[in-house]
């Protein structure tokens, strides 16, 4: 009788850990969109990056299919230490499976970080520094949209050849600022240019005339913007008032989007040339898809490439839950799955995910329309010039990320 | 030296924006005892006001220099006259957290429906181009805010430290009932300072719209600075905060020529040094 009872014990036991096993590959998914909600950044990412989750949620069409896909979203406010607190709530208590935009770059190293101690997924759609998928790079990690070294690369060739071989840098003082200053130099002097000087600004910064003076004193062809958001619109703006373009000077935004382009109007912004890797009006797909994204969000903005990325890179996490038939609930096991399979999406066309978590596609060189070439609200760019994906980003031979065989 | 010079210049544009501000703040202190967080969102409400005036109204800059101050001092004489006057004889930690309340939401609400990166707003076309003064070129916007805002500056100190209405002010601060008691209406009077505390936010808004961007957080990013300013000057001094206003606009001017990653904090830490020192600021008297 009592071999009866512990043998039923047994099996309820073998049973039981089964039933966990099972419970442990579901159909329940939890996003997180960590952001910048409320401040200079929340344009270009922010409610319309949430948004853009939403979307591809639906667009998926896995809740049909039996699947539990839930959405939070939070505001890290531009610091770290929020960042890396919500980060830790989110996965411990809230059991996030997967972070989406986490724009920033002094907060997406910090966040890396804690995903990567914790095996979560940080799909990085928003920060620019290179480090994410170099020195910083992480199992857990996929770098979406851009990254310093493409910007670079794309922009700081293209005026150099043009002949602006003296830079002097505005940069932003923080990770970014730093990442996207050292790879432009980097380039700049490869291409045979010179830098000039540079002066650090602190983020969020409202009056840039110190400074452009400066810039303007150092008489260099290219003025270099290492920085983003608002801090780009108030310089681009400031610079024209103090005559640097009609002295001569030539502006070079490293990092524009589509909104700080709006926010600008074509008026100031015309003739700038930058890199994208998203624009809405680049093909069909992208128009369909921005055009639904643009009736939903409350201002009609059109999607930047870091919202872009949000829907993009979801779609492809999806894919690759359900070619698992289910959700392991383990990071580095879903990137990895995630870098074996080819992406493909409407909004960035074809593309792979590298061993060290870099995604690569096409980056678009643009130069804003003069207002005279604008059809209508939102008809902002001219395409002048595209890098295949395979030449856009850092060569892996230049790569020092441990993840990457040799 | 030449760079000196320039940086000087710009020190003293910046400058003026603290000195509007940190004077409005001043008076709005001064006479009401109420330390008013709320500046910053009513200044940006000026610049958006000019905004909408242009682009739905068709009306120019010049006369959003008028009308911008009226509307959001109307604004404010609304909020004084249905919440702040209520905290009259409360601490002041009241106001400041109502104000500051107010503040968030006026704010939350712009930049739910305008988002982040602001609208733009052109230049004037008469105070367009600059002038190359040998040591800088110096855009002809910004000679005209210095001017315009020390001009203004100079009227406000005139009509509260000089005129007759200047001198019930001041005494109904001093003491309400006995002003009352000579048929002084105190209560419309401290609307009215009020309103004119916020029409001065407001008209700074005004001049620094073409400038920076029209953004719903302009307010917010400079406000911190100017209650600094303020509080450096001495709470409630006018001239004080008037001659404070431009002394630091000029030092962090030349904090972003000698170390620029310094030069958001120059200001703090001079607020620090000064309250050790002399704990009620440069001009402030003893309470």
């Amino acid at each position: 009788m009592r071999r009866i009872i512990s043998t039923m014990l047994l099996g309820t036991a073998i049973a039981l850990a089964g039933a966990s096993a099972a419970m442990a590959q579901d159909k329940t998914i939890k996003i997180g969109v960590l952001t910048d909600n409320s401040g200079l950044y929340a344009d270009l990412g922010g409610p319309g990056s949430t948004l853009a989750a939403q979307m591809a949620i639906e667009d998926s069409g896995l809740t049909a299919k039996g699947w539990k896909v839930d959405l939070v979203s939070a505001d890290h406010q531009n610091k770290p230490d929020i960042g890396t607190a919500i980060a830790r709530q989110w996965i411990d208590v809230e059991k996030v499976d997967v972070f989406m935009d986490v724009l920033n770059s002094g907060v997406a190293l910090a966040v890396n970080n804690v995903v990567k101690e914790k095996n979560s997924i940080l799909i990085d759609t928003g920060a620019a520094t290179s480090d994410l998928t170099n020195a910083q790079c992480s199992p857990n990690t996929i770098h979406w949209v851009y990254d310093t070294y493409m910007l670079a690369n794309s922009t700081g060739q293209a005026l150099v050849k043009a002949g602006g071989d003296t830079w002097y840098f505005l940069t932003a003082d923080y990770a970014f600022g730093h990442a996207l200053e050292r790879d432009t130099t980097a380039v700049v002097l490869k291409s045979g240019g010179k830098v000039i000087g540079t002066v650090k600004h602190p983020l969020n910064t409202a009056d840039f005339s110190s400074f452009l003076l400066q810039a303007q004193a150092s008489k260099a062809k290219i003025v270099g913007m290492a920085n983003a958001g608002g801090d780009t619109t108030n310089t681009i703006k400031q610079a024209a008032e103090f005559g640097i373009v009609s002295g001569g000077q030539k502006l070079a935004g490293l990092l524009l989007f589509i909104t700080d382009v709006h926010a600008l109007g074509l008026k100031v912004a015309q003739g700038l040339n930058f890199t994208e890797t998203f624009y809405w009006d680049l093909n069909d797909g992208t128009r369909a898809f921005s055009k639904r994204f643009s009736e939903r969000m409350k201002n009609k903005a059109m999607p930047s490439m870091v919202q872009a990325g949000v829907y993009s890179g979801l779609l492809h996490y999806f894919k690759a839950l359900e070619a698992m038939g289910g959700n392991p609930h383990d990071g580095a096991k879903v990137v990895a799955k995630m870098k074996e399979m080819p992406t493909d999406d409407a909004l960035f066309g074809k593309g792979t995910i590298r061993a060290d978590g870099r995604k690569l596609h096409p980056a678009y060189l643009f130069e804003v329309k003069k207002p005279e070439e604008s059809k209508g609200p939102w008809d902002y760019y001219k395409l002048i010039g595209t890098t295949a994906a395979d030449q856009a980003f850092r060569p892996l031979s230049e790569s020092v990320c441990p993840l990457v065989k040799k | 030296m030449q760079a000196l010079y320039a940086q000087l210049l710009v020190g003293l544009i910046n400058g003026s924006f603290y000195a509007l501000l940190s004077l409005g703040l001043a008076v709005i202190f001064g006479m009401l005892n109420i330390i008013n967080f709320a500046h910053g969102a009513l200044y940006m409400m000026g610049a958006f006001v000019a905004y909408f005036l242009l682009n739905l109204g068709g009306i120019n800059y010049w006369w959003a220099l008028l009308l911008a101050p009226i509307i959001v001092g109307i604004f404010g004489m609304i909020l004084e006259r249905t919440m702040l006057q209520w905290l009259t004889g409360l601490d002041h930690l009241y106001g400041l957290l109502l104000t500051f309340g107010i503040a968030l939401i006026v704010q939350g609400v712009f930049q739910n429906y305008f988002g982040s990166s602001g609208l733009p707003y052109a230049i004037p076309d008469q105070l367009r181009g600059g002038m190359n003064l040998g040591f800088m070129f110096l855009p002809i916007y910004r000679g005209w805010v210095v001017v315009f805002s020390l001009a203004v500056c100079l009227a406000t100190w005139f009509l509260i430290e000089k005129t007759q209405l200047g001198a019930y002010l001041r005494a109904a601060t001093e003491n309400p009932t006995l002003v009352r008691a000579f048929g002084i209406n105190v209560p419309r009077m401290i609307t009215l300072t009020y309103g004119l505390g916020v029409g001065l936010a407001a008209l700074a808004g005004v001049l620094s719209a073409p400038i920076n961007q029209v953004r719903p957080l302009m307010g917010a990013d400079l406000i911190i600075v100017v209650f600094a300013v303020v509080v450096i000057g001495g709470m409630g001094s006018i001239m004080g905060s008037i001659i404070t206003g431009f002394a630091l606009g000029v030092i962090e001017g030349l904090t972003k020529y000698f170390y620029p990653e310094a030069s958001n904090t120059v200001v703090f830490v001079l607020m620090v040094l000064v309250l050790l020192v002399k704990p009620t600021g440069l001009t402030g008297r003893a309470a």
